[in-house]
C-alpha cells in the first residue's frame, strides 16, 4: 500500500479527514521550505503538496503566482526541489505530492522525472495544465516507479467525464470547489457538497476539495462530506507576510495547529 | 504531401505538437466549443454568414497588388502583394474575429474576452463585440498599453473594458495567462477569442480555417493575375495566424516554396528575438505543445521585437509540424531590416505596411534580387503601419539614417 493511501486508511480508523497543505517550494528559500515541510507534519499535516514554480502559472491567482515569482527568483528548479523531497525524507514520512505545471516536467525528462522522483521519495504527481487525454507518456513512466498521478476534477465537469476519470483515480482526486484561480473566492460549500458525495460514490480512492478554504470553519464544513481538505493560498500568504521573520515558523505552525481541528470530526458524523 | 490537409487529428494534434494542455475547469468548455465548431464548419448556412460579413463588413476580397516599383528595385523576382492591410480595422486579424464572434452567437455566449499584444487582435474583437452586440473585455500587458495606446483608445471607443496586465513581463503572453485566469472563472457564460493559430486544440485549425480565406483567394488571384502558381509565398509569423492562413491553400502544391519570418529582434545571438522555432525548444505553453523560447529548466523566456505583434516566446502548432516536415522554411530578421523594409515599401509603394508585414518584406528584400525575372513572390501583407507611427518616429529621429538604404544584400544561412 502506498503512504497517501496508508494515510487515508489510518485516518478513517480515527474517524478524521485528510488535512492536505500546499507551499511552494522554494519560497522564500529551499532550507526555510525543508523546516516547514517538517513543522506542518509535525502540527498534524496529512499530505503536503509541494508546488514547484513556473515562469507562467496560469491557473493560479496572485498569491500563488508572487510565490513561484519568489521561488524563480532564488533560481528554484525541478532538480531543486527533487533535492529538498529528498532531504525532507531524512526527517519526516509525510506523503508529498509534487505540483505543478507541464512544461518544467517535460522539459526535464518525464523517465527521468518518474525515476528521480521515486528515490528522491516523492508519492504523488498533480499536473495542474496536463488534463488525461495528454498524460499517457508521463502516466507510463509513473506507473512503472509507483508515483500516483493524482487527477484534477472541476465544478464544470460534466457526469460522464466524471464518472470515467474517477474510475482511473490514483491516491486520491482533487476536486476544484469551484470555477476560478487557486485563493480568488471563498468557498460556496452547500454548492458542492452533492457533487463531493456523487464523486466520492464513484471513486476508488479518496476524494480531496481545495480552492477557496481559508479558514478552520471551511475545513469543518467541508470535511463533513469529504476525505479531504486542501488549503494553499492561506497557508503561502502567511509564508509570504513572515518570510524572513524568526517568527514565520510559530505563525504557520499555529495556523495549521487550528485547521487540522477542523478535520478531526464529532463523534456523531464519523461514519461519513 | 496529401496528409499535410488533413491535420489536426481528433485530439488536436499536428504530429507531436498542439493537444490540449489546460486545467480540467476549461475542458468541457473546449470539448464543447470543438462540436460547436465542427458543427458550423459543415453548415452552409453558417459559411454563408460568414462570408457576407467578410465580403460586405470586411471588405473581401483583399486586392492582390503588383509591386511593380519595389520589383524593379530589388531587381529580380515579380513581387505580389497581398492586401490585408486595407481589411476593415486595418490587418487579418479581423478574418478570425467574424468567424468566433459568429459562433458565439451560435453557442449562446454573451461575452467576449481577448488578449492582445499590439492591440490588433483587441480592436478586431472589440469591433465585432460592437457589430453583434455582445460584452468584451480585452487583455493586454502594461507595457504594450504604453507602447500602443492610440488602439487602447480604439478599444475602448468601441465599448470594451480593458484590463491592464501587471504581472510577468506585462506583454503578450501574460496578457493570455491573464485572459485564461479570467475565462477559468467565468467559463460558464463567456467565449474566448484568441487572436492566433495557438492555444488549445480547436482554436489552431479553427483560427486557421477563418485565416483561410487570406490563402484561398490569392491563390485564385494569382492565377488569374500571372496565369500560374507563385515560385514563393512568405508571411511573417508571431503566433503565425496570417502566415498560416496563406500558406494553408498552398500546402499540397509542391512547386509553391512557403517561408515564414520570424521575428529576429536585435539579432539571433543577441538573446534578444522572438525566433521560438529558429532556435525555441519544444515545450507546453497555453495550452499546446510547440516550439518555445525558454531555459534549461522549462521556465519561459522574454521574446523581444520592435514590433509588439511578434513578441511572445511561443508559436502555432502547425508551424512546428510544418518545420520538422520541411514543408515551411522559417527564417529571421531582425529589427532593423523590418524598420528599413518599413521605409523602403512606403517610399517606393505609398504603402505604410505595420512593422509585422515589414518583417515579411525584408526578406523578400533580400532574396528578390537573386531569384530570376520570371520568377513571382507572393507576400502576405497582414496589416497597415498607423499604430507604429510612434516606434518608427522614434527609430528614425535615434538613428538619422538614409532615406532608402538598400538593406546589405547577405541572405543568412536559413535563406531558400
Amino acid at each position: 500500500m502506498s503512504r497517501i493511501s496508508e494515510t487515508f486508511a489510518s485516518l478513517r480508523d480515527k474517524g478524521e479527514k485528510a488535512l492536505v497543505l500546499f507551499l511552494t517550494a522554494g519560497d522564500p528559500d529551499l532550507a526555510v521550505t525543508e523546516d516547514l515541510v517538517v513543522a506542518l507534519a509535525e502540527e498534524g499535516a496529512d499530505i503536503i503538496e509541494l508546488g514547484f514554480p513556473f515562469s507562467d502559472p496560469m491557473a493560479d491567482g496572485p498569491t500563488i503566482q508572487a510565490a513561484s515569482e519568489r521561488a524563480l527568483k532564488r533560481g528554484t528548479t525541478l532538480a531543486d526541489v527533487l533535492g529538498l523531497v529528498g532531504r525532507i525524507r531524512q526527517r519526516t514520512a509525510v506523503p508529498i505530492v509534487l505540483m505543478g505545471y507541464y512544461n518544467p516536467l517535460f522539459r526535464y525528462g518525464l523517465q527521468r522525472f518518474a525515476q528521480d522522483a521515486r528515490s528522491a521519495g516523492v508519492d504523488g504527481l498533480l499536473v495542474v495544465d496536463l488534463p488525461p487525454e495528454e498524460a499517457a507518456d508521463l502516466h507510463f513512466w509513473l506507473k512503472r516507479e509507483q508515483v500516483d498521478l493524482v487527477t484534477l476534477l472541476a465544478p464544470t465537469t460534466p457526469p460522464q467525464r466524471m464518472a470515467e476519470l474517477a474510475a482511473k483515480g490514483e491516491g486520491f482526486l482533487y476536486f476544484v470547489s469551484m470555477t476560478g484561480v487557486t485563493g480568488s473566492r471563498e468557498i460556496d460549500t452547500g454548492a458542492i457538497e452533492k457533487q463531493v458525495r456523487e464523486l466520492r460514490r464513484l471513486s476508488p480512492v479518496p476524494v480531496a476539495v481545495g480552492f477557496g478554504i481559508v479558514t478552520t470553519e471551511d475545513v469543518a464544513a467541508v470535511a463533513g462530506f469529504a476525505d479531504g481538505v486542501v488549503v494553499g493560498s492561506a497557508l503561502v500568504k502567511i509564508i509570504a507576510s513572515h518570510g524572513s521573520s524568526p517568527h514565520l515558523t510559530r505563525e504557520v505552525r499555529r495556523f495549521v495547529h487550528g485547521l487540522k481541528e477542523g478535520t478531526r470530526l464529532p463523534e456523531g458524523l464519523r461514519s461519513q | 504531401m496529401f496528409d499535410l490537409k488533413n491535420l489536426p487529428d481528433e485530439q488536436g494534434h499536428f504530429g507531436e505538437y498542439g493537444g490540449r494542455y489546460v486545467a480540467e475547469t476549461l475542458m468541457p468548455a473546449l470539448i464543447e466549443l470543438e462540436a460547436a465548431y465542427r458543427q458550423a464548419r459543415s453548415d452552409p448556412s453558417f459559411q454563408r454568414e460568414f462570408d457576407y460579413y467578410l465580403t460586405d463588413y470586411v471588405g473581401r476580397p483583399s486586392p492582390l497588388y503588383f509591386a511593380r516599383r519595389l520589383s524593379e528595385y530589388c531587381g529580380g523576382a515579380q513581387i505580389y502583394l497581398k492586401r490585408e492591410d486595407l481589411n476593415h480595422t486595418g490587418a487579418h486579424k479581423v478574418n478570425n474575429t467574424i468567424g468566433q464572434a459568429l459562433l458565439a452567437r451560435k453557442m449562446g455566449k454573451p461575452r467576449l474576452i481577448a488578449e492582445t499584444g499590439a492591440g490588433q487582435h483587441g480592436v478586431a474583437t472589440a469591433t465585432v463585440a460592437a457589430l453583434f452586440g455582445l460584452k468584451c473585455e480585452i487583455f493586454m500587458g502594461a507595457e504594450d498599453i504604453r507602447r500602443q495606446a492610440l488602439n487602447v483608445f480604439r478599444m475602448k471607443l468601441l465599448g470594451a473594458k480593458v484590463h491592464e496586465v501587471q504581472c510577468g513581463t506585462r506583454t503578450l503572453k501574460d496578457a493570455m495567462n491573464e485572459a485564461l485566469r479570467f475565462w477559468v472563472t467565468e467559463v460558464r457564460d463567456t467565449f474566448y477569442v484568441i487572436g492566433t493559430v495557438a492555444g488549445p486544440h480547436p482554436y489552431p485549425m479553427m483560427v486557421r480555417d477563418f485565416q483561410a480565406v487570406i490563402g484561398n483567394e490569392a491563390r485564385r488571384q494569382i492565377l488569374a493575375a500571372a496565369g500560374r502558381l507563385p515560385d514563393l509565398a512568405v508571411a511573417c509569423i508571431g503566433g503565425g495566424s496570417n502566415a498560416m492562413g496563406m500558406f494553408y491553400p498552398f500546402l499540397t502544391d509542391e512547386q509553391v516554396g512557403l517561408v515564414g519570418v520570424e521575428a529576429g529582434g536585435l539579432g539571433l545571438a543577441s538573446q534578444q528575438h522572438a525566433a521560438s522555432i529558429c532556435l525555441g525548444q519544444v515545450g507546453v505553453l497555453h495550452g499546446n505543445k510547440t516550439y518555445l523560447l525558454q531555459d534549461g529548466a522549462g521556465q519561459i523566456q522574454n521574446a523581444h521585437s520592435v514590433s509588439a505583434g511578434l513578441d511572445y516566446p511561443g508559436v502555432g502548432p502547425e508551424h512546428a509540424y510544418l518545420h520538422d516536415v520541411r514543408r515551411v522554411a522559417y527564417v529571421a530578421v531582425t529589427d532593423e531590416e523590418a524598420l528599413l523594409a518599413f521605409r523602403l515599401l512606403t517610399e517606393l509603394e505609398g504603402i505604410i505596411p505595420a512593422l509585422e508585414s515589414a518583417h515579411a518584406i525584408a526578406h523578400v528584400v533580400k532574396i528578390a534580387g537573386a531569384m530570376p525575372a520570371d520568377a513571382i513572390i507572393l507576400v502576405c501583407l497582414s496589416g497597415r503601419g498607423d499604430k507604429d507611427m510612434d516606434t518608427v518616429r522614434a527609430w528614425i529621429e535615434q538613428t538619422e539614417a538614409d532615406p532608402v538604404q538598400k538593406p546589405a544584400n547577405s541572405p543568412g544561412k536559413n535563406d531558400r
